[in-house]
C-alpha cells in the first residue's frame, strides 16, 4: 500500500519539478539553503512556494473548470477587483474582516455570473469569461480611480506577508485550499460528476447529474479562488494595483493545469498535479532570478522549458517510450 | 495681382483675429492615452489644473490605450475648431494623416511626454523628459553618496525592450562609468510593477548572500523600489541604511518611504508637461514666437533633505 502511494507520487510532473529545482541548484548553489529568520523560514525554496501560491490557488479553481470542458479567463481581472475592493474598504476605515468578506463575495459573485452565462445561457466558456476578463480590470480601475491604493492595516497585510508555523501565509492558505478541495472532489462523488459533465454534458444530465448547478458551483469556486489570490497579492505589496494585479495570471493558471496533466477537452483532472504545475512555473521564475540570466532571456528560457515538459508529457512520447521498451525487451530475448 | 492682394488681406485679417484671441478664452483639446499608471493619472489632473490656472477651457478625451480612439478624438477637436490640441501619443507611428489634417485646419498640435515618428513640421513642439538624463542623475547621486567605497548595485529594470527601461539603464551606466568602485552585479526586469519589484529583489537578496553583499538598489521606477524596500525589510535588513535605494519618477509613496528613512533618492519625472506646453502655446498665439521643437523638462533629484513630507502631501491628491 505504501509502495503504491509512493509510486503515484513519481510521475512526469513531480519529476519535472525536481528536475527544474536541481537545475536551479546547479545554476545557484545556495538554492536549497533554508534558514530560520525572525520566526519564519527563509530561502529560495520558500520563495518558490510563496510566490507560486497565488497561481497555485488560481490553478485549483481553474482545474475544476477545465475538467468540465470549460475555461475561466476572468481570474486575473477578478484578482484585481477583489484586491481593489479590500484595499479601498480598509482605507475608508471599515473593519478588516468586512473588507475580506466583501472581497471574497465579489469573487464569488463574479464566479456565479460566469457560471450563469455558461450553464444557463449556454454561452461558450471562453467567450462568457472573456466578458469579465475585459470588464473586470476596468471595474477594478474604477474602484481604485487608477492609482495604487496603499494601506497599512496589519491584519490585511498578514494575509500576504505573515507566517504560520514558519511558513508564509500564502503557502498555508494554498495548502489548506488544496486539501479541502481535493477532499471535496475525491472523497465525495463531486469529482466523478465533474468528470462526467466534462466528458459529455448531455449524457451526464440524462444520467441524472444536475449539470447546470454543478457548472455554476465550479465557476463560483474558481471566482472564489481568484478572490483569495487577489487578496494575497494585494496584501503582499500593501496596496491594490488595479493595472497590474493578476495581469496574465489566467494564462499561468491554465498552463499550470495543463502541465499538471489536466485535459483541455475535459474529463481528466488532478488538482494536486495542477498545484505542482504552478510550482514548476514559479521554480523557473525564481531560478531565472537567482541564476543571473540577462532579462532578455527570461521568456525564451521559460518557453523552452515548458515546451520540453509538454513534449515529454505528450501521447507521442509515451508511445515512443512504449515502443522503446518493447524493442529493448525484444533485444534482450 | 489683385488675387494675391486679396489673399494677403485675408491672411492679415486671419492673423489679426488669431492674435487678438486672448489666452483666457482659448479652448484646447487634450487627447490622453488612458490611465495605465498612477503617473498618467497625475499628468491628467495636473494638465487640468494648469489649464484652469490660465483660464483655458480644456476638452479632455481618454483614449483607453487605443490609437484609433486618439485619432478619433483629434478629428473631433478639429471639427469643433479648438485653438490647440495636446496629445500624449500612445504609440510613435501612424500619426501623419491626422496631424496633417490638424495642420491644414491651422490648429497647432503639441506632443506631451512621448514623441512620434512623423515630420517635425506637423507639430508645434513636444514636451518630454530626458530619460537618459533621469538615469544619469540617479547614477550621479549614487557616485556622490558612496564616494570611494566599493559598491555592488542591483538593478531593477523596467519592461524589457521599453524605451524608458533602455534609456534609464543607459543613463545610469554612463554616470557610474569610470567609477570602478561601483558595479552593477545583478540586473533583472521587474516590469515597472510593485509586486514584480518585490519578487525580483527577494531573488537578488538570496543570490547575494542574504543581501549582505548588496550596497545599493537602482530601480527604473519608484513602484519597483517600493516593492524592493518591502523585500529588504522581510530579509531582516534596513532599506535606506544597509541597502541604499535610488529610483526614478517621484510618486507619493516613495516620498512616504523617504519620510520613514527607507528610500534615499528619487529623480522626478514631472507630471507637469502641460505647463511648459501651454506657456509655449501662449507665446506662439501672442506674437508668433515659434518654440523649440523639443522642450525638455527638468529631471530634479529629491533626497530626504528636500522635505519629503511636504512633497508627499503636495502629490497625494493628484491621482498617483
Amino acid at each position: 500500500m505504501n509502495r503504491l502511494a509512493f509510486g503515484r507520487l513519481v510521475n512526469t510532473q513531480t519529476v519535472a519539478l525536481v528536475g527544474v529545482l536541481l537545475l536551479n541548484w546547479l545554476l545557484f548553489p545556495g538554492f536549497f539553503k533554508i534558514e530560520w529568520q525572525d520566526g519564519r523560514l527563509f530561502g529560495s525554496l520558500i520563495d518558490v512556494l510563496n510566490r507560486g501560491a497565488p497561481v497555485a490557488i488560481l490553478a485549483i479553481g481553474m482545474t475544476a473548470v477545465i475538467a468540465t470542458k470549460g475555461v475561466d479567463l476572468s481570474v486575473g481581472a477578478v484578482m484585481a477587483m477583489a484586491g481593489a475592493v479590500a484595499a479601498t474598504l480598509v482605507v475608508a476605515g471599515y473593519p478588516t474582516a468586512l473588507a475580506i468578506v466583501a472581497a471574497l463575495a465579489v469573487g464569488l459573485l463574479c464566479g456565479l455570473w460566469n457560471g450563469i452565462l455558461v450553464a444557463l445561457l449556454d454561452i461558450q466558456p471562453i467567450i462568457a469569461t472573456l466578458v469579465l476578463m475585459v470588464a473586470g480590470r476596468g471595474i477594478a480601475q474604477l474602484i481604485t480611480e487608477g492609482s495604487i491604493v496603499t494601506f497599512s492595516d496589519p491584519a490585511l497585510i498578514f494575509i500576504g506577508t505573515g507566517s504560520l508555523f514558519g511558513f508564509p501565509m500564502p503557502v498555508v492558505i494554498a495548502f489548506t485550499l488544496l486539501v479541502l478541495v481535493t477532499l471535496a472532489v475525491r472523497k465525495t462523488a463531486i469529482g466523478l460528476f465533474i468528470e462526467a459533465v466534462g466528458v459529455n454534458r448531455s449524457a451526464a444530465t440524462l444520467a441524472g447529474i444536475r449539470s447546470r448547478l454543478l457548472l455554476i458551483v465550479v465557476y463560483a469556486l474558481s471566482g472564489l479562488c481568484a478572490a483569495i489570490a487577489g487578496l494575497i497579492v494585494t496584501a503582499d505589496i500593501h496596496g491594490a494595483d488595479a493595472n497590474n494585479a493578476g495581469l496574465w495570471l489566467e494564462l499561468d493558471a491554465i498552463l499550470a493545469a495543463v502541465i499538471g496533466g489536466t485535459s483541455l477537452l475535459g474529463g481528466r483532472f488532478s488538482i494536486a498535479m495542477s498545484v505542482v504545475g504552478a510550482l514548476i512555473i514559479q521554480a523557473m521564475n525564481t531560478g531565472i532570478l537567482v541564476s543571473g540570466f540577462p532579462p532578455e532571456f527570461n521568456l525564451v528560457v521559460k518557453a523552452g522549458m515548458i515546451t520540453l515538459i509538454l513534449v515529454i508529457q505528450s501521447p507521442f512520447s509515451s508511445q515512443f517510450m512504449n515502443w522503446l521498451g518493447r524493442r529493448n525487451r525484444g533485444a534482450a530475448r | 495681382m489683385t488675387y494675391f492682394k486679396k489673399l494677403a488681406l485675408a491672411a492679415s485679417i486671419a492673423t489679426a483675429l488669431s492674435s487678438s484671441a486672448m489666452a483666457a478664452d482659448m479652448t484646447i483639446g487634450f487627447s490622453q492615452i488612458g490611465s495605465e499608471s498612477g503617473w498618467r493619472a497625475a499628468e491628467t489632473s495636473v494638465t487640468k489644473q494648469q489649464a484652469e490656472k490660465r483660464g483655458i477651457t480644456l476638452k479632455f478625451a481618454d483614449a483607453q490605450q487605443k490609437q484609433e480612439n486618439q485619432i478619433k478624438a483629434i478629428r473631433g477637436f478639429i471639427a469643433q475648431g479648438v485653438d490647440a490640441i495636446l496629445v500624449a501619443p500612445v504609440v510613435a507611428t501612424g500619426w501623419d494623416d491626422v496631424l496633417t489634417e490638424a495642420k491644414e485646419a491651422k490648429i497647432p498640435v503639441i506632443l506631451l511626454d512621448r514623441g512620434v515618428d512623423a515630420s517635425q513640421d506637423l507639430y508645434l513642439t513636444s514636451v518630454a523628459s530626458d530619460q537618459v538624463k533621469e538615469g544619469k542623475v540617479a547614477g550621479d547621486w549614487l557616485v556622490g553618496a558612496v564616494k570611494d567605497k566599493d559598491c555592488k548595485v542591483v538593478e531593477l529594470q523596467g519592461t524589457v525592450g521599453s524605451t524608458p527601461a533602455i534609456n534609464r539603464k543607459k543613463g545610469f551606466e554612463e554616470a557610474i562609468a569610470g567609477h570602478n568602485n561601483i558595479s552593477i552585479v545583478r540586473s533583472q526586469t521587474g516590469d515597472f510593477t510593485r509586486s514584480k519589484g518585490k519578487e525580483v529583489m527577494e531573488g537578488f537578496l538570496k543570490a547575494e548572500n542574504g543581501g549582505k553583499g548588496i550596497c545599493a538598489v537602482y530601480a527604473h521606477n519608484d513602484d519597483m523600489a517600493v516593492g524592493a524596500i518591502q523585500a529588504i525589510k522581510d530579509a531582516g535588513l534596513k532599506p535606506g541604511t544597509d541597502i541604499l535605494v535610488v529610483s526614478i519618477d517621484g510618486v507619493p509613496d516613495i516620498f512616504a518611504a523617504m519620510v520613514a528613512g527607507e528610500a534615499n533618492a528619487t529623480v522626478e519625472l514631472t507630471p507637469n508637461m502641460a505647463g511648459p506646453a501651454l506657456d509655449a502655446l501662449a507665446a506662439y498665439k501672442k506674437d508668433g514666437t515659434v518654440p523649440p521643437k523639443f522642450i525638455i523638462t527638468e529631471s530634479k533629484l529629491y533626497t530626504p533633505a528636500d522635505n519629503p513630507q511636504g512633497e508627499y502631501d503636495a502629490r497625494k491628491g493628484l491621482g498617483y
